[in-house]
């Protein structure tokens, strides 16, 4: 007996989420009213800092956390109800590596279809495949302990479609590699969601990779904060973000604040004392002539497009670099 | 990429969802495949089984050696001879070598927490009751076979046991493996750090080895040190292994099973509860 998979419709649904940490000093609240949908296919993106609940939310979504309230369900199943079938259709890459770096690349991916269940012809032709789309089929006898961080990470990818999932999840996949590995697990990833359409789950802290989905929750501090697709939310900071470096600078933030409070929340402070903000919306001129109004001496000025930080800080007032409320990557479970 | 690569996409995403096994069978492949990990570490690490052979031989060859000579016959006569301290030492270095590895098997799933292997084990669709099975049964495997490495020397301290012995002792070599590593993974569920697991264990197996009668006969001791004898499940292991392989034993063999067996059981459910109370 086989069930046809509807390929149309959400794939995840979340319904009010609330994790609630114990800890010696008290309740903790890591995921606080989270609701979203996944569609079949899309890539969707959870944006925030370390412990604003990124990881959290993941655990609750594989039934290893159990939300304290609220409800989800994958392929239209309560993950509380049925964890193991819904871990049946979730291909999981974490944030720090899960390989057995004492075995093969090779068993690795045998004790990983064995655990799933997959019959050995359809467990030796998957692993097969995916090691040669991902680079890796001269490497597959190797133990993992000889291999780099890109390589892990991309045998971790091969093993989590090993059992053919429904939703990749990536928490972070990138983390900890160089620049070059970054991209080139990225083209795999890719890869991935053009040949089958797979659906994508990712965290993530940075924007970049935010960018490149097709919607994204901002999330901080256990809440999501905004939620829509790359574009719109840039868009509706407005067409520009101003860069300016400026005499007196808690003067002249005093004055935007007074006269746009519009963008109260959106104003930034750069490397090396520049101020950015988005251009206000009450002003319909162009931003040079709203440049030359301004009352006071401009020592530097430029304009770019609005970008996914931007929108971030003018939602939580802070930006990602910050942390947002601190750094503390205990916290991020 | 090849016209033959391309089409194999179709693998990694079928159109149908194929229906998840009933949970039995889903357990016992799970047990089977971490129990086949397990094995295959163990041989891939074969030196370290090499390493820890060294300590048993010092016990039987230096202490046993040593002692030899001044304690004459011990534990009564066998089949009219005397049996000498090092031959009545040898079944409990053997139980001891099954006790050490075994203990420090469960230092294995502190360990794959740490590196966050265990994570790919959780996230599969298999219940938590079957990954602590899996995990004794690997760690048990791992200590019988150390314990075998020492069971092996028999000939050298005038054991010649029959078939039925041997197999006796295999036995019960495998029920002390299973508790033992029961009790290290009881410890080890709730850890995060295998430094901590090691002092802890440490400080856990030198009492169970030292009360279990391996080194010294049970009878004529101070009432004291008969009362912890007898709390040390241990010493019903050990006991067993005498009485297979020199006939010489201070309790029954029903005692014996019944204790260790029902010490097992406890243990390995009280390690299933807590583990699936675990986030």
């Amino acid at each position: 007996m086989v069930e046809t998979v509807d390929r149309r419709g959400h794939l995840v649904q979340a319904e009010d989420l609330i994790k609630i940490y114990k800890t010696r000093t008290g309740n903790r609240m890591a995921v606080n009213g989270i609701s979203f949908h996944v569609k079949e296919g899309e890539f969707f993106s959870f944006l925030g800092p370390n412990g604003a609940g990124k990881t959290t939310t993941i655990g609750m979504m594989v039934a290893l956390l159990s939300p304290t309230s609220g409800r989800i369900k994958i392929d239209n199943l309560d993950v509380t109800k049925y964890p193991h079938e819904v871990r049946q259709r979730i291909g999981i890459i974490f944030q720090d590596p899960s390989l057995d770096d004492r075995l093969t690349a090779w068993e690795n991916l045998e004790f990983h279809g064995r655990l799933y269940g997959i019959p050995g012809p359809a467990r030796k032709k998957r692993s097969e495949f995916l090691m040669e789309v991902m680079g890796l089929s001269d490497r597959r006898h190797d133990l993992v302990r000889t291999f780099s961080g890109g390589m892990k990470r991309r045998l971790e990818i091969v093993r989590g479609l090993v059992h053919a999932p429904r939703l990749l999840i990536l928490d972070e996949p990138t983390l900890g590699l160089d620049p070059h590995s970054r991209r080139n697990v990225w083209e795999y990833i890719h890869t991935v969601r053009k040949e089958v359409g797979m659906t994508v789950f990712l965290t993530t802290h940075y924007l970049e990779e935010a960018d490149g989905s097709d919607r994204v929750a901002i999330i901080n501090q256990g809440k999501i904060v905004a939620l829509d697709s790359p574009e719109r939310l840039k868009k509706s900071l407005g067409p520009e973000v101003l860069i300016l470096k400026v005499q007196d600078k808690a003067a002249f933030n005093q004055y935007l604040l007074d006269g746009y409070p519009s963008i109260m929340e959106a104003i930034r402070e750069e490397e090396g004392g520049l101020l950015s903000f988005p251009m206000p919306q009450e002003r319909a001129e162009s931003p040079w002539e709203f440049l030359r109004s301004l009352p006071f001496p401009i020592l530097e000025a430029s304009i770019r497009r609005p970008n996914l930080d931007d929108v971030f800080i003018r939602y939580t007032g802070q930006g990602l670099a910050d942390g947002g409320q601190g750094k503390n990557s205990g916290g991020d479970q | 990429m090849t016209e033959k690569v391309m089409d194999q996409w179709s693998l990694v995403l079928p159109s149908t969802q194929p229906p998840l096994a009933d949970r039995m069978t889903r357990d016992l492949g799970g047990i089977y495949t971490l129990w086949l990990r397990d094995v295959i570490r163990l041989w891939r690490d074969r030196i370290r089984l090499v390493g820890s052979f060294i300590q048993p031989l010092l016990f039987l060859f230096i202490l046993g050696g040593g002692l030899s000579p001044r304690l004459g016959a011990l534990g009564g006569a066998r089949g009219g001879q005397a049996l000498g301290y090092q031959d009545f030492l040898f079944p409990g270095i053997v139980g001891m070598s099954v006790l050490f590895t075994a203990s420090f098997a469960g230092v294995a799933i502190v360990w794959d927490r740490e590196v966050g292997f265990l994570k790919e084990v959780l996230v599969a669709p298999l219940s938590r009751t079957a990954v602590v099975i899996g995990k004794i049964l690997g760690g048990a495997t791992n200590s019988v076979v150390q314990g075998s490495l020492i069971l092996a020397l028999m000939p050298l301290f005038h054991l010649h046991p029959h078939f039925g012995q041997i197999a006796g002792a295999f036995l019960v070599m495998i029920l002390i493996g299973l508790t033992q590593t029961s009790v290290g993974i009881l410890l080890g569920v709730r850890m995060t750090s295998s430094q901590g697991f090691m002092v802890l264990m440490n400080f856990i197996i030198l009492p169970l080895f030292f009360l279990s009668g391996a080194l010294y006969p049970l009878d004529r001791l101070p009432s004291w040190l008969s009362l912890a004898s007898r709390l040390d499940p241990m010493t019903y292991g050990v006991d067993l292994l005498r009485h297979a392989l020199t006939g010489i034993h201070y309790f029954s063999i029903a005692t014996d099973l019944l204790t260790l067996g029902g010490f097992l059981l406890v243990i390995s459910l009280l390690s299933v509860h807590l583990f699936n109370k675990t986030d």
